[in-house]
Parts: structure tokens; sequence; C-alpha cells
């Protein structure tokens, strides 16, 4: 475990092969390789170009609808009593979450590659469906590969991938959510590499995706660091995001690295419990592992088997994390924290009645977090929390969990 | 010399191409893979690949897939693999045993665990489908440090400075992928693969497995003209599966098709 480390430099992480500290890397199969490697050339080149950011810029602004606002919760920090509560307010992006920010970004290299053919994992569907959204605006072929039990709880967004011209291929593998998705999105991958780009959904992943996902999503961060000045007229003290795989909380969190005053909490999903051993939280209890190209924290057996994982909310239930979350939380820079599925719904309900806001279940770990957070903290201090997606694909989830029939 | 070099440089001598079976340890079940390990041997298998179940298995299609599930219902773990190693070695000393699998079951048990267990029960060599060299090189001196080989593949992907890097770090022998995608996918196409291995000799001295899309008696003759070995895995796997119900049969049916192979390749 590093002893003191610059949170400065840690902003130059990854390493050119992918390193933040013993995580991320490389663990792919050769055939892969020269593909990732190509990618990382290719993006490395392009990102910092003029040309592409004023692309990426404008179709953000213009498509997406960026920037998105930031919203003081006025009622929900009067009931909780304590820190003001600001809501980064991902979920009024097109398609309604943070995932399009980073399909965008990969579209435009998928199209620099000229690539006629897109594939994507997705849990929640959000990276589904933001996937085939930029695929229809381009006229790429898009697959989707979504886990059996996931189109179960996900109807209404499988549906929209459909609609949006999309193929989504159910996985019937292992535990049938989103690692086996990843699995046989890569094994599509293997398949058609020369004509496919994968747009990975998540800061995890062989080298570059950890990195090119996080600096497609740092746009959250980089405005609500503009947004709090101009609104509180300094930092916020903390930031708050629920991490599955980590893309919007890393996203978040980046742009404030270095500015150590801020108190940075990453949730993971609770779901029964943390002593009851199902979950999805293997920054809070799991172990470091490889899994999916990169070397992370896991949720696995004595035996290096990957565990079976339980969330009420699809887009968490993920056994892994990125591995730029595992070092953050080796260097001591951020810290995670587990919200059950209970006290997810229950803020999900809480946001809903008294902000006339739905958040998406994931977000919902965020919200109950950071409540919880506000309430022991002082009234002229300020919390920023990702609200990373809108909730109206879960009502079907939470109408079943109240007994009622949709 | 290593097992697997003193196999490869036998048959070299004797101008015969290595058979090299693949199959998932414990699969169907753990009381039959060393039996059918023994009969692959007499049947004229020269090396055995033996898979070690994983839970997420990313680069191999749903045969093999299957064949992990199938092993893992008995919680076959890679300790129980290494047994199965031991067991086998104490009736055959000579026929090489590598295994085949991914990271993360070592990385539970340790590398230095694992190497200390795997060299006691007579491993000969290590091929980690998702450990490149570049982030293999601690676990290729340790394999090195304890007398097995690394085994690495080369992809139809692979570019020239890989292929040379994939090379320095392997030994044994190497294993070329002949197609693009995932275990026992479509039919290897011959040509192309005799194209590549010709560009891998002009790298290395080492022998060159070649494995992926061989099925039959035909194709296993056909790419044993171009390479010094046959790897045969999914075939072999299905069959296992058509039998799971009756383990009993599962030794002599599926050494019946390595038997098959052998005599295709040596005719």
């Amino acid at each position: 475990m590093p002893t003191k480390v610059d949170y400065k430099a840690l902003m130059d992480l990854p390493d050119e092969r992918g390193h933040f500290g013993p995580y991320g890397g490389c663990f792919a199969s050769e055939t892969l390789m020269s593909a990732l490697q190509d990618l990382s050339e290719l993006y490395e080149k392009l990102w910092r170009t003029p040309e592409f950011q004023r692309e990426f810029d404008y179709d953000l602004a213009h498509y997406v609808g960026r920037p998105s606002p930031l919203y003081h919760a006025e009622r929900l920090t009067k009931q909780v009593g304590g820190a003001q509560i600001y809501l980064k307010r991902e979920d009024l992006n097109h398609t309604g979450a943070h995932k399009v920010n980073n399909t965008i970004g990969q579209a435009l290299l998928a199209k620099h590659m000229g690539k006629p053919r897109i594939i994507a994992e997705t849990g929640a569907g959000q990276h589904g469906v933001a996937s085939a959204t930029v695929a229809a605006r381009l006229g790429l072929e898009c697959v989707v590969y979504m886990g059996s039990e996931d189109i179960r709880r996900q109807a209404l967004n499988v549906y929209r991938m459909k609609l949006l011209g999309a193929e989504v291929v159910a996985v019937d593998s292992g535990t049938k959510t989103l690692k086996d998705a990843l699995n046989e999105a890569m094994r599509d991958w293997v398949t058609n590499v020369d004509n496919t780009f994968y747009i990975i959904g998540t800061a995890a992943g062989p080298h570059p995706y950890p990195k090119l996902v996080r600096d497609f999503q740092s746009i959250i961060g980089r405005e609500a660091r503009e947004q709090c000045q101009e609104m509180t007229g300094r930092l916020p003290d903390a930031l708050v995001a629920c991490v599955g795989g980590g893309s919007n909380a890393i996203g978040l969190f980046y742009p404030f690295i270095a500015d150590e005053k801020v108190e940075i909490y990453g949730v993971e999903a609770g779901g029964y419990g943390i002593e009851t051993g199902q979950h999805a939280a293997p920054l809070c209890d799991g172990r470091p592992g490889v899994l999916h190209g990169n070397r992370t924290y896991l949720m696995e057996d004595d035996s290096g088997q990957i565990a079976a994982t339980h969330s009420v909310s699809a887009g968490l239930d993920y056994p892994g994390v990125g591995p730029e979350h595992a070092w953050l939380k080796d260097c001591g820079r951020a810290n995670y924290v587990a919200i059950n599925d209970d006290e997810a719904l229950n803020a999900f309900r809480t946001l809903t009645r008294i902000e006339g806001i739905m958040p998406a279940l994931e977000s919902s770990h965020a919200i109950a977090y950071a409540m919880k957070l506000a309430a022991t903290m002082s009234p002229d201090q300020n919390i920023v929390v990702n609200l990373s997606g809108r909730g109206d694909k879960d009502i079907h989830t939470v109408a079943e969990i109240d007994g009622i029939g949709i | 010399m290593s097992r697997i070099q003193n196999c490869l440089q036998q048959l070299k001598d004797q101008g015969r191409k290595a058979l090299i079976p693949y199959i998932t340890a414990g699969d169907p079940q753990p009381g039959v893979t060393v039996a059918l390990m023994h009969e692959l041997v007499k049947s004229g298998a020269d090396i055995i690949e033996l898979g070690v179940p994983f839970s997420d298995p990313m680069a191999d299609g749903p045969v093999i897939q299957l064949a992990c599930e199938r092993a893992l219902i008995y919680g076959t773990r890679l300790v129980d693999v290494l047994d199965m190693v031991s067991e086998f070695r104490s009736q055959d000393d000579q026929t090489p045993v590598v295994l085949m699998g991914y990271l993360n079951p070592v990385e539970a048990l340790g590398y230095e665990r694992f190497m200390t267990l795997a060299q006691k029960a007579g491993v000969d060599g290590v091929l980690t489908v998702d450990l490149p060299p570049e982030e293999g090189l601690e676990f290729c001196a340790e394999l090195k440090k304890h007398n097995m080989d690394a085994i690495f593949l080369i992809a139809p992907t692979s570019s020239d400075q890989r292929m040379k890097q994939i090379c320095e770090s392997s030994s044994g022998y190497v294993y070329y992928v002949s197609v693009k995608g995932v275990t026992g996918s479509a039919a290897l196409d011959v040509d192309a693969v005799d194209e590549r291995v010709k560009a891998i000799r002009q790298i290395t001295d080492l022998p060159v497995g070649v494995g992926f899309g061989i099925r039959d008696n035909e194709s296993a003759a056909a790419v044993s003209r171009v390479a010094d070995g046959v790897i045969v895995g999914s075939v072999l796997v299905n069959k296992i599966a058509e039998l799971a119900d009756s383990p009993a049969e599962i030794p002599q049916q599926v050494a019946a098709i390595i038997k098959g192979m052998r005599q295709a390749m040596d005719a």
C-alpha cells in the first residue's frame, strides 16, 4: 500500500501500457492485442487535436444537450438537514444517462477507423441504448449483448434498442448478467475484429478503454467544477457517485483528484447487505484479480472463480470495477462505501416525491449515500451528487417490488 | 532439456508431428480426467493440454464454456487440477502436460504457491490465454525458475513485431491460433496457416503447434503437413458433452477420435 501519494501525479495515470499502480493493464487474448494497440495509438494521436475536440464538443452541445445543469436540491437538503445537496443532472442528457458522453466519443473513433459495425455490452440497457443511438445517427450496424436476466429486468430499454435498429443478443451463459454480456461481446470482437469497433460502456476492460472512457466522461466533472464555483463561489466539499464499473463516477471524480480538500465517495451496490455476501461491491468486500482485460478488485471465491453478484439495479450488478477506482482506493484518495437495495429504493422514492426527479436505481445508490453523508455535515458545506441517469427504465422493477403489474 | 522439448525433438528426429489433445479438467466430473489422459496417450497423443476450468472463459466458444460449467458444478479448482496431474504422473512420467486456462485462478492461488505446486505435480508448461507476454514478465521468470515452459499464442492478427516479442518470451513451443475467433469456431484455411507458420519460422526455431478449427482426420493431417504440432480441443470436448451421462464410456470413445487423427497424420 502506498504511503504518501502525490494526488496531482494520480492525474497523469495510466502509464503508457495502461497501469494505474498495480491495476489496469492489458490482459487480452492475442487476437485482440493488435486492435487494442491500434486503438490506443489512434486515440493518443486524435484526442488532443483541436479537430477531434471540436467535433466531440459540438456533438455534446447539440446532440446530447450539454452542459447538463447542476441543480440545488433545496427540499431534499432541508429534509436531510445538513450539507447542501447539488445534483449533476446527467439524467437530462439525450437518451437519459451519462452513457452517451462515452458512446459519442467512441463512435467518433470508430468513424476515424472506418469500422462499419459496432458492438456493445449492456447491463441496465442504458449503454446499449446510447450505443444504438449513435449507431443510428452514423448509419452503423449495431449489435448489443445483454444478459437474459437483464433483458427480463429492462424490457423497455430492450425495445428501445430494437426501435433504434440494433440487434439485441440475449446471453444465456454464466449468471446471465452484465459480466456474461461482456464475455460474449469480447467473443464477437475476436471473431470480427477486422470490421468491428467494440464500444465498451464502462471505465474497465483492457487498456486503452479505462483511459478513454474516463476522458470522454470527464466532461461531467469539468462542468460540475465550473458550475459549483459559479453557484457557491468555491469547490464542493464532497463528491458522491455510484460505482458499478465506475464510468459516471470517474467522470465526476477525475477533474477533482488533485483538489485535496474535496472528499470523494464512490457508492457500490450493497445488495441484500455486505454481510450476506449477496451484493456487487468488490471495492468494499473483494480482492484484486484479473478479469475482462484488467487487474482490479473482484468478487470471487477462494479459488479465483468469479462470484455471482446481486443488486436491485442491473447497471451495478457487476463483479469487477474500473482499475482507476481500485488505485484511488488503495491510495486513500477516494472512499468506497456500499448502499443496500432497500436504502436505494427509499432514495428513489424520496427524490421522486420531494424533488419531482425520478432517478435511475443506479443513481439512487448515490442519492441514498449523499443523504446519509449530508446529515453528518454542516449547512455551509456542499455535496455534488452525480445523478447519472433517469429512472423511467426502472418503473417496472419498482412496480414489481410494490406488487403492481404494469 | 524439458519434457516438452525432449518430446518434440524425438518426434522431429522420427519425422513425425505432435498430436496435442485439449480436454477440460474435471469435465464432466473429476473422476474421468486421469483415465481419459492415459487413454489419450495410448491412442497416440504426444502432449496433453489440460484446461483449468474458469467461470468466465472469454476466449472460448460455447463448447468449452459448457465444459467449464460442467467441471465447476463439481467445484474443480486449480489445486484439484494439479492433483489430477500428480495422479497422472504416478503412472506416466514421459508425456508432457500443459495447463491451459485464464490468469485469475493462478492469481488467486498466488504465483509462488502455484509454481511450487505445479512443478511438484509434474506440470511441464503453462499457457495463460489472457496473459500477453508484456504483462507476463514476472510470470515467465517464475515459470523458468521452476523448470516449466511458458507457452504463448500467436494470432492471425499478430504483427511481426509482436510475433518476435512472443517468441522471445516462449519456450517449449508456440501455439498458432489458426482462425480469428473463439475455440471451436469456423474451419481453418490450411494455405493461410501454412503461410503464417512459415513467417513464424523466420523468427524462431521453436516448434509451432496449430490449433482452433481442427475437427476431423483430414484437417488434422493437413495441418500436420505444415506445422510441428496439431492441437485438437472442441471436437473432443463435444464428444465428452454427448457422453456426460455415461462417463464410463468417455475415455475410450474420446480417445478413438485421437486414434483416427493419429493414423491420418502418420499415413
